[in-house]
């Protein structure tokens, strides 16, 4: 096991780079911020590649399970009362040592392929002190002992990314976008902040693992828990149910994902980070972070996951099918993708074979981060040479980009479910779970899984195949690298990544990552598969089909659909109702009476207080006239009328 | 008539004293109102040298007294021209009435 201060050093080595590139970077060394960012976080990924390797092989054993380990720091840090602390510390546990490692090696991808992608960039050191806060929340956030500590850094994660979101902050859409993105995610963190205290009020504790316990044991607190209600619902369905609506809105689920597809305004590497790879699935983990609550005691909450998961995930693959900026396709796919890991957490029971969800979505996770991130960074890479992100701007691309496309093919493949790419296997495990747990869920799911194929090939092939590529564009603005790849340092991680997404579906997750920790062993069955793979190649065939060559099939598709197609091509009106709920229902029902109230009520209150105060102000302001001699005549008087009264005393 | 005694010098004093507080409290004129102070404060320095002389004869309080009055009253005198010639640098008049800029 590594020392307890190695151990600091994966969090906090990103932290140090953000303070000193904040601090000192853009004045004394602006060239060299991005390669000292780099570095950092190139040994945190490292440090937590071998905690993992030991966690999973020697230290994290007891007996045949995985246990979480509360060392090797737990510090107490707010002492609210006697028995209830916030403490602050590190807690291992399988899914946390998988999460550093997900965080840190797709961090270090990033910030590697930043080193080009953002070279000449105004802003280039700022932009690496904020990817190091980033950095250093998530893993915070991950790492986290305690309910409220995992709180505070979520925060974060949220400031970080509504910094980097508004990176641009000179054009008003991504002004517009980062504080979207905050608002929305901000309105679910109340939801999590009551949720949080109601789980600790009941439970006495906010530990994690304390918790844990003492909800899911028959005790007292358990008892108290479900027999206060509140609306006919049990307290703690209504504390779970709050917590996961901060989760839904992190990970932009059904109906708080609105502020996902604006995000991407971002650059692009960011958004690789930040809305593919980690922050968003952070409400993943937070559900399954107190799986054993959801499953052992509140199963009704955990219907409700798998629900809202479920239909983020099939509204989002039908809307990413009309997309047409390659960056909006593919937020809509990581919103159903990150539906997935939901519905199958949701699906998941507690323990043994029953725990097969949770395991596959934990895997999800894990496969996803890696052909998410090639997506992402390779969409930057054509959108660097391109300088658009328009599909009707691109085609024909492959021969210009072999490199990227090759590694776009193996992430499309990965993320449609082609064997035997990463994104296959847990995908299969997924489907699975479903199978075995709820027969209408599978079936929505295994349609989303075909609508994924279908819309990932259709941008596939729109990028790289379809007409042939002229230069729209002034020929001049990007000649110097007009026959070429981009910059070595962003294709190296491309070709890291592809290589994660082609090995990554081999590793025997099931003997790591499970609800209770003990190794499950999953059956692969090869007839299971047979249904989604066809369906994935149907998928693929009609994108082949219709986007493969320039024609007017798609429109007449879009045609032949109207209604469908114009209703996902405005996402389904979400916004508008958005809108719609805020500025008319809201603004004109809660709004104006609050405005007139405080306008009215509040205000002339302290206007009548002034009022008060001014005329007794003119009472008494001749007192104070400005004439010397009026006052040495009071001041005689008085001192006279004194000496008067002196003398009757003495007397 | 007798010997001069100590109540004739008290009338005397309280002559002084309350011609000096008529003067600053009807005079308009900063330098008159003053002198008008210089008569209150040497009205003082007549009780202090009536009350050593027929009181305590064989003390000089009194009169020690007496000079650290007539000094401050130099000094009190100095600052207050200063400030009167300031005063009619700025206003060019030494009306009290006239000099009212620091009421409400």
């Amino acid at each position: 096991m590594l020392s307890t201060n190695l151990i600091l050093l994966i969090p906090f080595l990103p932290l140090f780079s953000f303070v000193m590139i904040a601090m000192f970077g853009k004045k004394s060394f602006p060239q060299l911020c991005g390669i000292l960012g780099t570095l950092c976080v190139l040994v945190s990924c490292a440090l937590s590649i071998t905690l993992a390797w030991q966690y999973f092989t020697v230290a994290g054993k007891v007996g045949a399970a995985y246990q979480a380990i509360n060392i090797p720091i737990k510090t107490n840090w707010l002492q609210l009362s006697p028995t209830l602390s916030i403490d602050m510390g590190i807690m291992l546990d399988p899914i946390s040592v998988m999460m550093i490692v997900v965080v840190t090696l797709i961090s270090s991808m990033v910030h590697f392929y930043s080193l080009g992608y953002m070279k000449g960039e105004t802003r280039y050191a700022v932009f690496y002190s904020f990817l190091g806060l980033f950095t250093f929340s998530m893993l915070g956030l991950v790492l986290s002992t305690n309910i409220f500590q995992m709180y505070i850094f979520w925060e974060l994660v949220g400031v970080s990314s509504f910094l980097l979101i508004g990176f641009y902050f000179d054009k008003p859409s991504a002004v517009a976008a980062s504080k979207k993105a905050f608002i929305v995610t901000r309105f679910a963190d109340l939801g999590f902040l009551i949720g949080i205290l109601i789980l600790s009020f009941y439970s006495g504790t906010l530990d994690f693992q304390t918790l844990i316990a003492n909800l899911t044991k028959p005790t007292s607190q358990l008892q108290n828990i479900t027999t206060a209600s509140f609306l006919g619902i049990s307290a703690l369905q209504w504390g779970l149910t709050l917590v996961f609506m901060g989760g839904a809105g992190k990970s932009a689920m059904f109906p708080l994902h609105i502020w996902l597809p604006d995000a991407m305004e971002g650059p692009t590497p960011v958004s690789a980070l930040i809305h593919a790879a980690t922050m968003v699935v952070a409400g993943v983990y937070l559900v399954a972070r107190l799986f054993p609550v959801f499953a052992i005691s509140c199963p009704p909450a955990l219907e409700i996951v798998a629900w809202v998961g479920i239909t983020s995930s099939f509204i989002a693959a039908i809307i990413a099918c009309t997309q047409t900026d390659i960056k909006r396709v593919l937020a809509y796919s990581t919103m159903s993708q990150i539906g997935y890991m939901m519905f199958s957490l949701g699906v998941s029971r507690y323990g043994g074979e029953n725990g097969l969800g949770f395991m596959a979505s934990m895997f999800h996770l894990f496969t996803h981060a890696m052909f998410k991130a090639l997506l992402f960074l390779g969409a930057g890479s054509v959108i660097h040479y391109v300088h658009s992100n328009e599909m009707k701007d691109m085609g024909g691309l492959r021969k210009f980009m072999p490199l990227t496309h090759i590694t776009f093919l193996v992430a499309c493949l990965a993320i449609a479910g082609i064997p035997p790419f990463a994104g296959f296997f847990s995908k299969e495990e997924i489907l699975q779970a479903a199978f075995h747990s709820n027969m209408t869920i599978f079936v929505i799911a295994i349609l989303t899984a075909a609508l994924t194929a279908f819309y990932m090939f259709r941008l596939y092939f729109s990028i790289f195949w379809n007409k042939d590529y002229h230069a729209h564009h002034s020929a001049d603005a990007h000649s110097e690298h007009h026959h070429g790849e981009a910059p070595v340092t962003m294709l190296i991680p491309l070709i890291i990544l592809g290589l994660f997404s082609v090995v990554a579906g081999f590793l025997p997750f099931s003997k790591f990552v499970t609800s209770d920790g003990l190794p499950l062993d999953t059956v692969f069955n090869p007839v299971f598969s047979i249904a989604p793979v066809v369906l994935a190649l149907t998928g693929i065939f009609i994108a082949f089909a219709m986007y493969k060559k320039p024609s007017d099939a798609p429109q007449k598709v879009s045609n032949g659909l109207r209604g469908l197609y114009g209703a996902a091509y405005h996402k389904f009106y979400i916004d508008e109702l958005y809108i719609f709920v805020t500025k008319k229902v809201v603004f004109n029902l809660v709004g104006r009476p609050a405005a007139w109230i405080d306008r009215n009520i509040v205000d002339g209150f302290m206007n009548l207080l002034a009022v008060i105060a001014e005329f007794l102000a003119l009472i008494i302001r001749p007192f104070q006239s400005g004439r010397m001699q009026q006052y040495a005549v009071l001041f005689f008087t008085g001192v006279l009328a004194f000496i008067l009264i002196f003398i009757f005393w003495w007397n | 008539m007798g010997n001069i005694g100590l109540i004739h010098v008290l009338i005397l004093s309280s002559a002084l004293f309350f011609i000096g507080i008529y003067g600053f409290l009807t005079r308009r004129n900063l330098i008159t109102m003053l002198m008008a102070l210089e008569l209150i404060l040497n009205a003082v320095n007549i009780n202090f040298i009536a009350f050593n002389k027929y009181l305590f004869a064989d003390k000089l309080d009194g009169l020690f007294f007496t000079i650290f009055i007539i000094t401050i009253a130099a000094a009190e005198a100095s600052v207050a021209i200063a400030i009167i010639i300031n005063i009619y640098r700025k206003y060019h008049t030494l009306d009290v009435e006239e000099v009212d800029t620091m009421k409400f």
